[in-house]
């Protein structure tokens, strides 16, 4: 394959709904592409006009309009757009319009047609739902379908490889050296025409003679008593098995059992590209995350909880490579976190026996809010029934709370710096107390005051008598909206954060000492974001916990102008995938996920997104405070 | 062979250099290139085909070192058609150094089996026959053809080319202020190929070849025309 025809099918086989295809159909795809450049602000495609081809995004970003000029769908990178109009009656449908410099890929109609006969995913892809995300989130639904995901998706480096004159002790030599425990062995070519002869990137000819493991160099060497010289010839056997890259995990796995194997080399065509393991297909298999939540509800005790924080990391990366959205992760992330609240005050109750009175745990901040991260401090209280009696009751729910709350900490939820938890007795009160804090807090507010209990507006039941939380949720929902002072407030509150934006729209850069050159995008993005939504929602009288639904009602009430709630969602929904993209890699490179990122490390492409982002944030705050003007306090 | 055989005079336009080549060559390769002709200076470059080309070399030097390969792809204003395009391997005439090697991803063993550019060299000359020749950085492509062609056929052959790295010059160099900078030490913008396209939004290409070059090259003039000219804009602007 030519180098250019390589680069335009490296870039496309990334991107859904090509990622699965045939590797004949990419070929297709790439022998066929046509490239075009637009510059800012140029029209791409307009309305009516006959289409011809596929769109795909190569680099830069669009914006897909209506047919009344209205703003439809942003796309960048990797999606594609035009197949409406391909599938339907060959004219262009929405306009599309450049918004970055842009270089697009045109697949022809004549390749288009072809994918949509012969691969069924691209057909649903284009077809039925037309959106990378909706795609990405009907992927995952069945991302755990092995019949259906080509093994190269579970390759994470290139195979290393050793000629096969050299000797037993080398081949040790360089497993150690690069960490694996299987190396292929290489051979001259005996004929060209074999199944097994390649070329290198070098352009030289090899052939894949076998595989040799940390088992074979047991068996057969060190049980056999041969010296540390012997060729690797003396020891391998050409029985070598292989998979195609595009051949489902689900035939590698039958391979391997059938052939009582541990490992298999991948190759595209006839050129090994890596090694796949029966233990990277259980660990593939054991990541999903509704896997872990079924084996958090059979944990019998706290440390068996405790065990299972590197599957909860596990769970979390998967999520974010799979290209999910940050609702589906913090959901995700939400729906593990409150199974293993649950299974722990199950635990507790199991062991101090049955409640004195009912009563609901409560969670405030992201768990209550559905947005929940891989790194975050727990934030819970206890509402009781209002028949309890402290001097009667409360060693049983003391215990209750510490129990869940040491548990959290033990599973990678950390105690609240800010002392929002069960075991404060403050937080550990009667339903008609609680209903006292938030009617004090409406109806007196105090900026002060509302900095350190704005935490409570987001609230959700996680265990218990859920109509407890829910007679409070009912309580702000009524009250809020007719307390302007408490709007207010709370809207003062929600302009402490300021975007890192300086005047020339730079990043501006935090300046604590420990992380410079940085920007803590949860504290200067996703966090005053989250604040300002919550003023608008609170103030419609919604019902909604998450950002994103309280979007959903903050539209309904037409209270913004048109297209703003669209914008903040876009904003909201970006800073939040920075974010959670960057505790992923903080992760996998063995560092504590933190917030902070350093925009530097950011490609272009993201930077600008970012600015863009925290350009929607600062008009936001602006709005806020022309809603909310000063002199409405006091 | 005298004035008819060498580039155009600043009196003699490529028109009739065209026509003076096509009469009195005697190679009937080069006879056919020039006869197929040339677009007329004020023809706009939207209406023109193109085709971008890219050689890579031993070295820099068209008197010293050879043409390793040779990559074209054939464009509009509108598409780039890179599955159109063309990619030779050719075995220069003096040894390929290590370094070059390294560069350009070709081997020994590539190159020991690669034919002399003379049995590729008519199949190279009809393909550009009728486009107008897009490069980054003339020096090397219209110098080392020439050269080529000379030592193989006793002929020159050369022909007007629009050169990406000039126009980059043009609009990152040639601006106010520019010596001003240059006096207080502030190193010009590079206009090598990579960094030229950045100043675009081009993405990056992870290959040194020629026949990417070639096609990151006819991207780059697009992005060019749509910042700094017109679809109307005459050849006569843009060529050299």
């Amino acid at each position: 394959m030519e180098a250019e025809i390589k680069e335009i099918r490296d870039h496309i086989s990334a991107y859904p709904p090509f990622r699965d295809l045939s590797d004949a159909l990419l070929n297709d795809i790439a022998t066929s592409v046509e490239i075009a450049y637009y510059q800012a602000g140029a029209p791409i495609v307009e309305f009516g006009d006959p289409i011809h081809y596929l769109f795909y995004i190569r680099s830069g970003a669009v914006e897909v309009y209506l047919r009344n000029g209205e703003l439809y769908n942003r796309l960048d990178e990797g999606d594609i757009f035009g197949h409406v109009g391909l599938l339907l009656n060959r004219r262009v449908r929405s306009p599309v319009t450049a918004i970055e410099d842009t270089l697009i890929y045109l697949i022809p109609a004549a390749v288009f047609d072809r994918l949509c006969d012969q691969d069924e995913n691209f057909a649903d892809f284009v077809g039925l739902w037309g959106s990378r995300l909706k795609s990405t989130v009907e992927q995952s639904a069945r991302g755990n379908d092995m019949m259906f995901t080509p093994v190269r998706r579970l390759i994470t480096r290139l195979p290393v490889m050793i000629e096969a004159s050299a000797s037993v002790q080398e081949a040790a030599r360089l497993m150690t050296e690069q960490e694996v425990s299987s190396l292929l062995v290489l051979a001259p070519p005996d004929h060209s025409d074999s199944d097994r002869v390649f070329s290198d990137l070098d352009g030289q000819q090899w052939r894949l003679s076998d595989m040799i493991t940390d088992l074979d160099l047991r068996e057969r060497v060190l049980a056999q008593g041969l010296p540390a010289q012997t060729p690797l010839t003396q020891i391998t056997d050409e029985g070598l098995h292989t998979i195609q890259s595009d051949e489902s995990i689900y035939e590698a796995m039958l391979i391997m059992l059938r052939n009582n194997i541990q490992s298999l080399p991948v190759l595209h065509r006839r050129r090994p590209v890596g090694l796949v393991s029966l233990s990277d297909i259980v660990r593939y298999e054991t990541d999903s995350s509704l896997h872990l939540m079924s084996n958090i509800l059979k944990q019998t005790s706290a440390r068996g909880l405790e065990r299972l924080k590197p599957n909860i990391q596990a769970a979390f990366l998967r999520l974010v490579d799979e290209g999910a959205t940050s609702q589906m992760i913090g959901n995700a992330m939400s729906s593990i976190g409150r199974s293993l609240m649950r299974r722990l005050v199950e635990l507790a109750e199991a062991e101090l026996g049955p409640p004195p009175v009912p009563y609901c745990f409560m969670v405030h901040g992201s768990l209550a809010r559905n947005d929940q991260s891989i790194t975050t401090d727990q934030d819970n209280a206890l509402v009781l029934h209002d028949s309890f009696d402290p001097a009667q009751h409360d060693v049983y729910f003391k215990a209750l709370a510490q129990r869940v709350s040491d548990g959290l900490d033990a599973c990678g939820y950390p105690y609240c710096k800010g002392g929002i938890m069960a075991t404060n007795p403050q937080w550990r009160q009667p339903l008609a107390q609680w209903k006292q804090y938030f009617t004090e807090w409406i109806a007196e507010p105090d900026p002060e005051r509302l900095l350190h209990s704005s935490i409570f507006f987001d609230l959700d039941a996680v265990y218990g008598e859920e109509r407890f939380v829910e007679a409070l949720q009912d309580l702000i929902t009524t009250q809020a909206p007719k307390n302007p002072k408490f709007l207010a407030a709370l809207a003062r509150n929600a302009l402490n954060r300021t975007p890192p934006l300086g005047v020339f729209r730079n990043f501006v850069m935090e300046k604590d000492g420990k992380h410079n050159n940085s920007i803590n995008i949860k504290r200067r993005g996703v966090a005053p974001m989250n604040d300002v939504i919550r003023v608008h929602a609170l103030s419609v009288g919604s019902q909604a916990q998450n950002p994103f639904e309280r979007l959903d009602d903050i539209d309904e009430a037409n209270i913004l102008s048109i297209g703003q709630t669209d914008r903040l969602r876009y904003a909201l929904e970006f800073m939040a995938l920075v974010r959670l993209r960057h505790q992923a890699d903080d992760i996998k490179h063995n560092h504590t996920a933190d917030n902070s990122i350093e925009p530097e490390y950011i490609s272009d492409h993201d930077r600008h997104n970012l600015k863009e982002a925290f350009q929607v944030l600062n008009h936001a705050q602006k709005y806020l405070r022309f809603r909310y003007p000063e002199r409405g306090r006091g | 062979m005298g004035l008819k055989n060498t580039s155009p005079s600043s009196t003699q336009s490529w028109a009739d250099y065209y026509t003076t080549q096509a009469k009195h060559c005697q190679d009937p390769t080069l006879q056919r290139f020039y006869a197929t002709g040339l677009v007329s200076p004020d023809t706009p470059i939207g209406e023109v085909p193109l085709m971008a080309l890219d050689f890579e070399t031993t070295g820099m030097n068209a008197a010293k070192h050879d043409i390793v390969s040779i990559g074209m792809v054939p464009f509009t204003l509108q598409r780039i058609r890179p599955a159109q395009g063309h990619y030779w391997v050719v075995k220069p005439r003096r040894s390929l150094r290590e370094e070059s090697i390294v560069h350009h991803r070709i081997t020994h063993s590539e190159i020991e089996h690669a034919p002399d550019l003379e049995t590729v060299l008519d199949e190279v000359l009809d393909r550009l026959a009728g486009h107008l020749v897009v490069v980054h950085y003339r020096n090397i492509e219209r110098n080392f053809l020439d050269g080529a062609i000379f030592a193989r056929r006793g002929e020159h052959c050369l022909f007007p080319v629009i050169d990406t790295m000039v126009i980059e010059a043009r609009f990152e160099r040639g601006q106010r202020f520019q010596t001003l900078k240059r006096l207080f030490g502030i190193a010009p913008p590079s206009i090598r190929l990579a960094a030229s396209r950045e100043r675009y939004g081009l993405p990056p290409y992870s290959t040194h070849h020629a026949k990417v070059d070639a096609l990151a090259t006819a991207e780059l003039l697009q992005a060019q025309i749509a910042r700094h000219y017109s679809p109307q804009t005459p050849v006569s602007e843009l060529w050299a």
